[in-house]
């Protein structure tokens, strides 16, 4: 599913809306997600999952090309952890038994 | 601050002009279809931000940690995120103090 994909549904499922604020809505949840994300903050959607920044520190690298030794700064990288629901729904083994 | 529903319906409320009920069940109804798909067994693709994508694991040797006692972790299919190469990019060039 992509994000038009999601936005045409949206829309359908709220008739009384113009399309365009099902366009509006998702960019605005989107860009609300990426800037706490940005400020460092966490995101936690109950029944689907939290999103927190995860710290890589500094290390040693290689440039694969040179075999140089590089070093390689901290950094923050954005990580999903999916909800209880979430788990248990995708989950085709629990959704089997 | 913690980003949650309740402050992303306010702002839906606020910036879209939904009103509260309809911010409140949109919210609720964005993240209901993304789940909705991700159960269907499709991957979900938000460009700008991420793409939510699902992975089969086979089944692997587990530990019970408490009583040492050997017990298979069963084959399960996860979800797995990845962040859009703009978001990584964005979150790794601001400044921030290490809280860790």
């Amino acid at each position: 599913m992509t994000k038009s994909e999601l936005i045409d549904r949206l829309a359908t499922r709220f008739p009384q809306l113009v399309a365009k604020d099902a366009e509006f809505a998702v960019k605005m949840i989107l860009d609300a997600m990426s800037a706490a994300l940005i400020r460092g903050d966490r995101i936690e959607i109950r029944g689907f999952g939290s999103f927190a920044l995860n710290y890589r520190p500094p290390r040693l690298g290689r440039n694969p090309k040179s075999g140089e030794k590089v070093e390689v700064p901290e950094k923050y990288v954005p990580h999903f952890k999916a909800g209880k629901e979430l788990r248990e729904r995708v989950d085709f083994v629990a959704s089997t038994q | 601050m913690t980003l949650t529903k309740a402050e992303l319906s306010d702002l839906l409320f606020e910036k879209v002009g939904l009103n509260k009920r309809e911010a409140k069940d949109m919210v609720e109804a964005f993240f209901d279809e993304v789940r909705d798909a991700l159960e269907k067994g499709n991957g979900v693709k938000l460009s700008g931000f991420g793409n939510f994508q699902l992975r089969e694991k086979p089944q692997r040797p587990g530990r019970n940690p408490k009583t040492g006692e050997e017990i298979p972790i069963t084959a399960r299919r996860v979800v797995t995120f990845h962040a859009s190469q703009k978001l990584k990019a964005t979150v790794e060039s601001t400044p921030r103090v290490n809280s860790d």
